[in-house]
């Protein structure tokens, strides 16, 4: 059947890519890492993500109401619910459930919204989120707990974590549990070589599979690298700002290991705990908030990897992945500014390219 | 070359205000309005700043030469911001201990310096103290409010240690708004002020539409002719 219509005549091609399809690809290769490690925290952790992500649902709905955007559209692009997944990931798994009502607050609105909306943002909307709770309530944003698989004897029920939830109960027994990063800084601070910090506390074969304590989505390191690698396979991602990214920390870390092994952890350390992956893989890559080219995305990675490792080995903080993201989104405009692509037929500099040979 | 005093009042407390308007002294605006106290105490410095080298320079604007305005402004600024200084210590010290080093910063205050240059040098010594009073009120007015939504979202209180600057009558003013509050740091350290700032300016550019909208709507069928000759 012939398909005449405005379009005729030029080679034109459409591959089926949208925000949508984008958006449900990321959440895909989040699943085995948030399906794990929602198993590992238990019914706290779960009634948290819901928390979240329902709330940033009614935010950004509210939100399109007040700009008079039409709201089925925008809400079912899938935008509003990675942003809150990636937010849930990034809390202490048994934060209380105001922390993610705030949280999705702060991203949608302030992050995101009032830029615009999607596609209009400076700033990864999850990590303006995390950053305003982390410096806002350190206390509830760094308690940690050891991780009480569903099922297991420790793990509250699930009437008891949603009383925990919304603070009516504090009758559940917690086993907090610093993060491994934050343990190390303590102990580092207080003049303990790392060897001994590390022991007993750093399994490399659990925090390769994610029993550790952390972030909610951030401890399993093999599954959330399962995921990248699918993006990077479905080209939702390229490879090169995690590749940048990693290279640099795991560089830095192994040239101050080689300095003093004592004070500085080793490369492997630093890629399996923390938010290291996913913020390379997940958070960084953010396709809003990124450089657009591949030169320039380069150099977004390694600038990302070495304020992470910087704010992790010489400030107060013990992991600083969402300053890094936040501090290289705001480069990203001067980075696009200088590093542009070659358009076809000039030379990089803008001047039209001499004819070649003869003719 | 005069202004009537109702424009005076009108630019200064509103249509032309430093903050919501001109978007000027937004530094100390930034610094000082993590509370409501800290606010309208820098206010009515600034305030007080304004008019007395509003006057000053309204007296001394024919023997000022062009040429050399702005360092003999700044001279004058200065002047008058060291006696404001020193006052504030003598009498309001615990408030000063408080507004610190933004005191003496008053002098870097543009919107000083641009009274003195847009007004002040151009009109006698009555319409002069007036404008400084109307701007410093204006600008008054924005702390106060930018420091109260502060105050309120940051550590859920209203004009806390009122009675160190308004003295011991005023501590009814003092008020918990939020009980059992632990704090949003947010929004006391200077992001906050940014965002509370941008917020409130929307609020305004929303509110300056609707009151417009309305006065087109009651002006326009009516009084055409009136309309006109006022332009």
């Amino acid at each position: 059947m012939p398909n005449r219509s405005a379009t005729e005549g030029g080679p034109y091609a459409h591959k089926k890519t949208s925000v949508q399809r984008t958006m449900v690809l990321v959440m895909v290769a989040l699943v085995p890492a948030t399906a794990y490690d929602l198993y590992l925290f238990g019914w706290p952790a779960i009634n948290l993500f819901v928390i979240t992500i329902a709330s940033a649902l009614m935010i950004e709905a509210l939100c399109l109401v007040i700009a008079r955007k039409p709201i089925v559209m925008f809400l079912t692009d899938g935008s509003a619910i990675l942003t809150a997944w990636l937010l849930a990931m990034s809390l202490p798994p048994w934060a209380p459930w105001w922390i993610g009502v705030l949280g999705a607050g702060i991203a949608i609105v302030i992050g995101k919204q009032i830029f615009g909306g999607i596609g209009q943002n400076v700033f990864n909307p999850a990590m303006v989120a995390r950053v305003a709770l982390l410096i806002s309530f350190p206390l509830e944003m760094t308690t940690f707990v050891a991780p009480s698989p569903l099922g297991t004897a420790g793990a509250p029920g699930f009437m008891d974590s949603l009383a925990f939830t919304f603070g009516l109960a504090n009758s559940v027994d917690v086993v907090s549990s610093a993060s491994v990063l934050g343990h190390v800084k303590t102990e580092l601070s207080r003049g303990i070589p790392l060897q001994q910090a590390l022991e007993g506390n750093y399994d490399l074969f659990a925090m390769t599979l994610g029993d550790a304590s952390g972030s909610m989505g951030e401890t399993s390191f093999s599954l959330i690298l399962v995921g990248g690698l699918f993006l990077i396979i479905k080209r939702v991602i390229s490879w090169h700002i995690p590749v940048a990214m990693l290279g640099t920390i795991a560089i830095m870390a192994t040239l101050f290991n080689l300095i003093n092994p004592a004070q500085y952890p080793d490369a492997l350390f630093h890629l399996v705990s923390g938010a290291t992956v996913l913020g390379a893989f997940f958070i960084a890559t953010d396709l809003v908030t990124s450089p657009v080219t591949k030169r320039g995305q380069l150099l977004f990675g390694v600038g990302c990897g070495l304020l992470v490792y910087i704010i992790r080995t010489w400030t107060a903080y013990p992991e600083g992945m969402a300053f890094a993201v936040l501090l290289m989104n705001a480069m990203t405009p001067l980075i696009d500014r200088y590093i542009k692509p070659r358009v076809y037929g000039r030379t990089i500099k803008g001047d039209p390219l001499a004819p070649k040979g003869g003719s | 070359m005069s202004t009537p005093y109702k424009t005076i009042m009108a630019d200064g407390l509103w249509s032309n205000n430093v903050v919501f308007a001109q978007l000027l002294a937004l530094c100390p605006l930034l610094a000082v309005t993590g509370t409501a106290t800290n606010g309208l105490g820098m206010g009515l410095a600034t305030t007080a700043v304004m008019m007395t080298t509003g006057l000053s320079v309204s007296l001394l604007r024919n023997a000022i030469t062009p040429e050399v305005r702005i360092p003999a402004f700044v001279l004058i600024i200065a002047t008058v911001v060291t006696l404001v200084d020193m006052a504030m210590n003598a009498w309001l010290h615990e408030l000063y201990k408080v507004l610190g080093l933004f005191i003496p910063l008053i002098v870097t205050n543009c919107a000083i310096l641009g009274r003195a240059e847009s007004f002040a040098v151009k009109e006698k010594a009555l319409p002069s103290i007036v404008d400084g009073i109307m701007m410093g009120l204006g600008f008054t007015f924005s702390l106060v409010l930018l420091g109260a939504v502060r105050e309120i979202l940051g550590s859920g209180t209203l004009f806390a240690n009122a009675s160190l600057l308004l003295g011991s009558p005023f501590s009814i003013l003092e008020t918990v708004i939020i009980p059992d509050y632990k704090g949003f740091l947010l929004f006391v350290l200077p992001p906050g002020g940014f965002i509370a700032l941008g917020f409130i300016l929307a609020g305004k550019n929303l509110l300056e539409k609707k009151l417009e909208g309305r006065a087109a709507d009651d002006e326009t069928p009516e009084t055409p002719v009136a309309e006109a000759e006022a332009r």
